[in-house]
């Protein structure tokens, strides 16, 4: 690992090694000729029990109820709503940075675009479980869709809940096309790769007869590109969505204009973060060290520090705006916050997104992969304990004083804060197991602009 | 009129500089097949059949439209429900859905019309049983021209520009 990311002569590839063979042999034969191998197979047992009790605790407050959470009458929101904007953050950077920085024409994002659009999938689909989840009544979760029904009735269109349906749904579905029209090409290199009749006919039947003509590519690219332009928007409406489930609300400490950019920022920059730790383990897990280089992470770490001044600064406005406006129930709240029952909470958050990466300041750390995951993993600790205080700091302080509760986390909260890690992780390992985790043509694209071949 | 000629080259840089000469002596050049996208070739053949962003624009709006105005039948005609004093007709925040539902029928539409315009999906395509042909998608280039008269002069420029290969295609 060099300490200078910009020494070599390609930044974005190691050119001595990488031919458009080589590349496709580095990405695809993984996949198709090597065994899963030692860390796999652990992965994956650490992973799945992780993802049974997941399911086990879906299944046990779908029966029993959703008295299992820690929630009260005063608390009403708990695990549940912070996990869901936790994962829907992460969920919204994969493809947030994926077409920002193809829009910009940022070549480097060529070796992490897919798996960051895989984590996208992944995150948004266990996010949207838990809205469900904490519906009280999920059987009727259908009624949020309009259809016609015996009762005449129609979603009530001025309801945040309503709002979340569609924009998961929309994005949860786009971010499936974006992730598959990428995938396309490779899927055809696959097929033509495949040594198993098997292979050939599964990956042959996905790749649609995609044959790497010219006149694919021309309206590839043009499918590809829109899908960018559309992504972005896309993704800052789903996450302002989500700040609107508390802005829209009329708690002191939610009732802020701020709330819909300050909840963008934040889901790029824990997704960010997770985007750095998957990065690190698939370079190691899968030998991919030509195509992520050490200039990868020094960009990445850049845009973490970035995110971090950023979000420094909303916390900053949202202390002042509640001084500046006046309001009592929003200055205690804002006391409350330093001073009340989860002050070290707030005193662990604001060290872990608004101290701590200012390390990335320094190239050393920057450069430095096990400082770098520390401070990534540490960033997505920070960005859970602001959504679970946001969450916890108003409801506990609300304008009723008589009503002032504090929130008991269960052990049930413990298991839907935990498990869907493992969920997650199966996910991924059985994705990288299946599917290449790097997109092939565009890192050929790079080497050839790069004039490595 | 005789068979198509398929040429196989190990960088972009040959098969553009052939297509260019094929061209020059009057060949009529079909296609190329890369593995991954090259910006000298994206205007190099015909137009694809379908616009596809037109196509994303029309389904994108169309749908949005329509959201919009179930939203106000919904709520104004439909379940009219007084909710704190608030218009029946609350626009600003029946823009929200319609945003939504827009992008992702705009995208459902894009992915439709590519498919279309690729011909796709099919199952299977005469030039996937050419020798090497499968080299395509990894890490070679190849040009498939069809020759004007006798193959063997276009035979000769393709190989002097550099093909490894050049194969007569059974159709």
């Amino acid at each position: 690992m060099s300490a200078r990311p910009h020494a070599q002569a390609h930044a974005w590839i190691d050119a001595d090694r990488l031919g458009y063979g080589a590349i496709t042999a580095a990405v695809a034969d993984p996949i198709q000729k090597r065994g899963p191998g030692r860390a796999w197979m652990i992965a994956i047992i650490v992973a799945l029990p992780l993802a049974v009790i997941t399911l086990i605790a879906i299944g046990a407050v779908l029966t029993v109820g959703i008295g299992l959470s820690g929630v009260n009458t005063t608390v009403v929101w708990g695990v549940s709503i912070a996990n869901y904007v936790w994962w829907i953050g992460i969920g919204n950077a994969g493809t947030l940075i994926s077409s920002m920085l193809l829009l910009t024409r940022q070549r480097w994002r060529a070796s992490i675009n897919r798996f960051a659009e895989a984590m996208t999938l992944l995150a948004a689909a266990i996010a949207g479980l838990f809205p469900i989840i904490h519906l009280g009544r999920p059987l009727y979760a259908y009624w949020l869709a309009p259809y016609p029904n015996t009762m005449d009735l129609w979603p009530q269109w001025r309801s945040a809940l309503v709002w979340d349906f569609w924009a998961i749904l929309s994005y949860l579905l786009f971010s499936g096309i974006f992730w598959f029209t990428g995938l396309l090409p490779d899927l055809a290199t696959l097929r033509d790769r495949a040594e198993t009749q098997a292979g050939r006919m599964v990956y042959g039947a996905l790749a649609l007869g995609w044959r790497n003509s010219a006149r694919h590519w021309q309206v590839f690219e043009t499918f590809h590109k829109t899908m960018a332009a559309l992504a972005v928007p896309l993704v800052c409406s789903v996450h302002s969505i989500v700040g609107l489930d508390f802005a829209a609300s009329l708690m002191p400490g939610w009732q802020e204009s701020l709330f819909p950019p300050y909840f963008v920022v934040g889901a790029m920059y824990s997704g960010f973060a997770m985007v750095v730790v998957l990065a690190i383990i698939i370079r190691w897990g899968l030998d991919l060290r030509a195509m992520i280089t050490p200039a990868h992470f020094d960009a990445m770490a850049k845009v973490m520090l970035f995110a971090s001044i950023v979000m420094t600064f909303s916390y900053a406005t949202e202390w002042f705006m509640a001084w500046y406006g006046g309001e009592h129930a929003d200055r205690t709240v804002v006391g409350y916050f330093f001073t009340g029952d989860y002050r070290w909470l707030y005193a662990a958050l604001l060290a872990c997104n608004c101290l701590v990466p200012q390390a990335l300041w320094f190239r050393s750390v920057r450069g430095n992969l096990w400082l770098l995951a520390a401070i990534a993993i540490l960033i997505n600790v920070g960005m859970w304990l602001e959504r679970i205080l946001i969450v916890w700091n108003t409801l506990s302080h609300g304008y009723a004083i008589s009503l002032w509760r504090t929130y008991h986390v269960s052990l049930y909260d413990l298991v839907i804060l935990f498990g869907p890690l493992g969920l997650f992780g199966l996910g991924f390992l059985v994705l990288a197991r299946l599917l290449p985790i790097v997109s092939m043509h565009e890192v050929r694209q790079v080497s050839h602009a790069e004039g490595a071949t | 009129m005789s068979r198509p000629l398929l040429a196989e080259f190990e960088t972009p840089e040959a098969l553009v500089r052939a297509l260019r000469l094929a061209r020059a002596d009057g060949h009529r050049a079909i296609d190329a097949f890369t593995p991954f996208a090259i910006e000298e070739l994206s205007a190099a053949f015909d137009p694809p059949r379908l616009p596809v962003r037109p196509i994303m624009a029309l389904a994108g709006f169309g749908s949005a439209a329509a959201m919009y105005a179930l939203q106000w039948y919904s709520a104004v005609h439909a379940y009219p429900l007084n909710s704190g004093g608030r218009p029946l007709h609350s626009w600003p925040v029946f823009l929200l859905v319609p945003f939504e539902v827009g992008v992702l029928c705009a995208a459902i539409a894009g992915l439709a019309a590519m498919l279309r315009a690729c011909g796709l999906p099919r199952l299977h395509h005469p030039l996937f049983a050419m020798p090497r042909f499968e080299r395509a998608s990894q890490d070679r280039f190849f040009l498939l021209v069809a020759p004007h008269g006798e193959p063997d002069p276009l035979r000769r420029t393709l190989e002097e520009a550099g093909a490894r290969l050049v194969s007569e295609v059974h159709a």
